[in-house]
């Protein structure tokens, strides 16, 4: 059991966190125009990367927060945290 | 038609709760009315609205005069009061915050306190609870919304010996942590009868 770091209680079990899959994907900027493929692709297309992702997480068992997470996919490492206001870290 | 009476949720808990020995004690707290306050900013207004400095650290709680306010999340906060009725602390919390754009609901009825009190009371905590309870990070002041149990909870420190605790559950958990809760208090207790 690993500890995840919620950017506003600090570290807590796992347990208490749940998954919300890929972070950063926009909606739409025209959701009234899109075809039905279209709409498919953003609903259910994600990315399935091998490494470092930005991933949605929710402190759903604490302060029920949602914060963004650089997680590597591989080792499933959390290498940073950080809040929905604030930038996408740059990794290297 | 038949009269609607109040029974607390562990009613049929408090004998049990009496014959835990001195190392574990275990009581309900009373009935207070408590409101859920949204709040995107804090400030000089709204403590003088409110006649408290809402807490902005994290995993803490403050005593407000007759009740406590305690952090739930950046822009949220628990507050109970136990001189007021449920309706007046939600319609005075509700006056003090719409004017800053808060929002401030009833949740009485959400959950129910329990005062953990005793020498071995962490260890007790500690057999379900995985934050770290030492008083030297979590002395009075602090508070926590996490697992006890399995159950959700928001547990709250009253002392720096790390041997008073308040822990908030919702009621309709309240009798499967009550059952945890003496569960784990087993081998605190003695075997003879007294
Ligand atoms: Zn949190």
């Amino acid at each position: 059991m690993q500890l995840i770091e919620c950017p506003w209680c600090g570290p807590r079990e796992e347990v208490e966190f749940s998954y919300g899959g890929q972070a950063h994907v926009p909606y739409p900027d025209t959701p009234g125009e899109l075809t039905d493929e279209e709409w498919a692709r953003y609903v259910f297309f994600r990315d399935n990367t091998r490494g470092r992702f930005a991933e949605r997480w929710h402190h759903s068992a604490g302060c029920r927060r949602w914060f963004n997470a650089i997680r590597d996919t591989a080792t499933y490492r959390f290498e940073r945290v950080y809040r929905l206001d604030e930038p996408r870290p740059v990794t290297p | 038609m038949a009269e609607l009476l109040r029974t607390h949720p562990l009613m049929a808990w408090s004998r049990a709760f009496e014959r835990l020995p001195e190392p574990v004690g275990i009581t309900v707290e009373p009935f207070v009315a408590t409101a859920d306050v949204r709040l995107a900013s804090v400030g000089a207004a709204a403590s003088e609205a409110l006649g408290v400095d809402l807490p902005t650290v994290p995993n803490t709680w403050v005593p407000t005069g007759t009740g406590r306010a305690v952090w739930l999340g950046p822009d949220e906060w628990l507050l109970s009061s136990t001189t007021e009725t449920p309706e007046q602390l939600e319609a005075r919390i509700r006056a003090a915050v719409l004017p800053l754009g808060g929002s401030a609901t009833d949740v009485s009825a959400q959950r129910i306190g329990l005062r953990l009190t005793g020498a071995r009371v962490r260890d007790v905590l500690a057999k379900g609870c995985s934050i770290d309870l030492h008083p030297r990070v979590f002395a009075r002041g602090s508070s926590a919304q996490t697992s006890l149990g399995q159950a959700g909870v928001v547990l709250m420190a009253l002392s720096d010996a790390g041997d008073d605790y308040v822990v908030l559950v919702r009621s309709s958990f309240a009798g499967y942590l009550a059952d945890w809760l003496l569960d784990a208090a087993l081998e605190f207790t003695t075997t003879h009868d007294s």
